[in-house]
């Protein structure tokens, strides 16, 4: 009743290829980002800033990120936490020594330079691959920990090895350091993540997504019919590190402000990241918005319900949390192996039919 | 002889110390890699929650106390009785058991014939869930370890190298205990599954799921078998990296060295495990020792990963592994 592609005709070429080709789709999606755009701005707060919306976006770009190459691609890689921490660090360099540069440019650049280091590290994945590769991944996260907490120039040589971001200007409205507002940097998360999904899901239904998900699927054939594998896996790793770079920019000057990244950018970040597209599903940009908006609604919900209500010791309620996750990635492997994205697609499968399904 | 060279020995052995000690996680892996095809991302965690569950049971701790706790409102921390060492060992044993048996039938019965990388995730699953089972099991704080294992330093090294170079030699005696115990390890392996009919079974398996289950070899069994083995594998690691550096949530992270060790090695050869691990062991202290200082300190944090890397873009295989080959 309610979703219906009846009476939906396409008229030309243009029409038919729209991003969300049922009507009623598309106009959800409007509604969602004119509630999104217009009304959250006025009613966030701090708390729900930073416990909710900020980590949401900013993972949700990680997520979109990490899924070209893991969902799309099939590299896997467990270097994310190091590649957030190469966007945080070269954002954290760039504005402070051009402080006059607009900000949005140099996350933006920071971007550019993560993608740098991905291809440098994706090199590698031309040689091996599968959990080889995976492993490998694992050099790019220890190592570029270790540089950035052991090369002074990098922190500007600050005492305490920690970086901070100073505070920035956009029309005259401060976006970084301790005096922003949280609408403010809501609304910037929200406008990066708005481009970052609208450019991710038309590289992946493009002729750049059909050859990294021919790589994906198998990749001595993709080669046999003419997919260049030194150019799909090394865009591929490219496109996903420009987006990690982003979210770790973001993740830096916008959420935290201040961090120290052994803490921040460790290998248990890189696997949040691997769960959040695992659970969302593999290969779908929604999915990597649901498993960002799961994973990161369920430790605040566990903590509300189990510390808050119940009043249970929070390292308690923390090792529980460990159990729900590890569970329910393997719950998921096993059951659903496409994740929360392929729940929604049935979902709608059956509201198509509904409430006559033969 | 310089001061140099000689530091420069003691840490070559001191390296080929900690080598051992990796290898010993690392024959875990290849194990169950090569039985059933599975890259057990929570070997390391296995040992964690091995020796986690030694410990609880020899000091008597109340298994879920502090969950008991948080839902009942009660206060039970131990039962009040301590188990001596053999008896723990066996009891932690029985529960690997278990562990192996629920693991082949709640997770890995239903992911067969699916993608090596997918059952990669799903282990990674499985050591996110056994941490915080650990963790929530025996609470989360560091442990003691004590099975009777010596340590400090060996004294008749210290002694012996005092009279031939003037300096002594810090070699701990703990890592020799582990360097015995990880030789009889794999003898006792080698022995297994060169000499008995499960061992048999378990190679054949290793060669060819299908043909191994056409004459009458039972895949279940023999998956949860080298599981159980596996877990034994772990314990022994558990033990030996818990009496050295305590009973803590590093310990797994320390395993995490085994994953650069078996890419060195190879994925399907147990010498291979152990000359990688040896490989890793002394290349990452004598960089440490040699570039170290130059550079910052601290290299041992990614020196094996990056080695390992470097080694893979020339040897995809890996020193030992069986070469890959592809076939569309």
């Amino acid at each position: 009743m309610l979703y219906r592609e009846a009476g939906d005709f396409k008229k030309s070429y243009k029409e038919d290829n729209h991003t969300f080709p049922i009507k009623f789709d598309r106009y959800r999606y409007y509604l969602v980002v004119v509630v999104a755009f217009g009304v959250i701005p006025f009613l966030v707060n701090d708390y729900w800033a930073n416990a909710i919306f900020l980590p949401f976006l900013i993972y949700s770009i990680a997520a979109i990120g990490l899924n070209i190459l893991v969902g799309y691609c099939g590299q896997v890689s467990l270097g994310t936490g190091g590649f957030m921490a190469v966007g945080a660090y070269a954002v954290y360099k760039l504005m402070t020594s051009f402080p006059d540069v607009n900000i949005i440019i140099h996350i933006i650049l920071a971007g550019g330079v993560t993608a740098m280091v991905g291809v440098l590290f994706g090199l590698p994945s031309l040689r091996i691959k599968g959990f080889y590769l995976a492993v490998a991944t694992l050099a790019a996260q220890f190592f570029l920990v270790w540089v950035f907490n052991r090369v002074p120039w990098f922190y500007n040589y600050s005492a305490s090895g920690q970086i901070n971001a100073p505070e920035r200007l956009l029309f005259g409205v401060p976006i970084t350091g301790s005096n922003t507002d949280a609408w403010v940097s809501y609304l910037i998360c929200l406008i990066f993540v708005t481009v970052s999904a609208i450019i991710a899901r038309n590289m992946t239904r493009g002729a750049l997504g059909r050859s990294w998900m021919a790589i994906r699927d198998m990749d001595i054939a993709a080669e046999i019919i003419g997919v260049n594998p030194l150019r799909a896996k090394l865009t591929a790793f490219a496109a996903s590190s420009f987006f990690v770079g982003i979210s770790g920019a973001l993740y830096f000057v916008v959420y935290l402000g201040a961090i120290e990244v052994g803490e921040v950018f460790g290998i248990t970040k890189s696997f949040l990241v691997l769960f959040m597209i695992i659970i969302g599903g593999l290969g779908s940009i929604f999915g990597s918005f649901a498993g960002a908006a799961f994973l990161v609604l369920l430790p605040v919900l566990l903590k509300n319900v189990l510390v808050g209500f119940w009043g249970w010791q929070t390292d308690v309620a923390a090792h529980l949390e460990f159990m729900i996750v590890g569970g329910l990635i393997v719950g998921f492997l096993i059951l659903e192996p496409h994740g929360l994205a392929q729940l929604w697609k049935l979902g709608k499968e059956k509201l198509r039919a509904w409430p006559f399904p033969y | 002889m310089p001061e140099q060279v000689i530091f420069g020995m003691e840490v070559f052995l001191n390296g080929l110390m900690a080598g051992v000690l990796y290898a010993l996680v690392a024959l875990g892996f290849v194990l169950i890699y090569k039985a059933s095809g599975i890259f057990n991302y929570a070997q390391g965690v296995m040992a964690l929650f091995a020796a986690m569950t030694l410990v609880g049971i020899m000091e008597g701790r109340v298994p879920f106390a502090h969950l008991i706790n948080a839902i009942l409102g009660t206060k039970i921390h131990h039962f009040g009785w301590h188990v001596n060492a053999v008896f723990g060992l066996i009891l932690t044993m029985l529960i690997m058991l278990l562990l192996a048996v629920l693991v082949q039938k709640v997770i890995f019965k239903h992911l067969v014939n699916q993608e090596g990388i997918i059952l990669f995730m799903a282990t990674i699953g499985l050591a996110y869930f056994m941490e915080g089972m650990g963790d929530l099991m025996w609470g989360g704080d560091i442990k003691k370890l004590d099975v009777g294992l010596p340590q400090g330093i060996n004294l008749w090294i210290d002694e012996t190298t005092y009279n031939i170079f003037d300096y002594g030699f810090f070699i701990d005696n703990l890592d020799i205990y582990a360097t015995v115990i990880a030789f009889i390890l794999v003898l006792a392996l080698i022995g297994f599954s060169q000499y008995t009919k499960q061992g048999r079974a378990m190679r054949a398996v290793a060669d060819d799921h299908q043909a191994a289950l056409s004459v009458g070899v039972s895949l279940n069994f023999i998956w949860i078998m080298v599981w159980t083995l596996a877990g034994f594998v772990a314990l022994v690691a558990g033990i030996v990296w818990g009496t050295k550096s305590g009973v803590q949530f590093s310990l797994s992270l320390i395993a995490l060295k085994a994953l650069p060790v078996l890419m060195l090695g190879g994925f399907t050869s147990i010498p291979g495990a152990i000359v990688g691990g040896l490989i890793i062991g002394v290349g990452e202290k004598m960089f440490e020792f040699l570039v170290g200082p130059l550079i910052g300190g601290a290299t041992e944090n990614w020196f094996a990963y990056v080695l390992a890397l470097l080694f893979l873009v020339f040897r995809p295989q890996g020193l030992f592994g069986e070469k890959i080959i592809e076939r569309v």
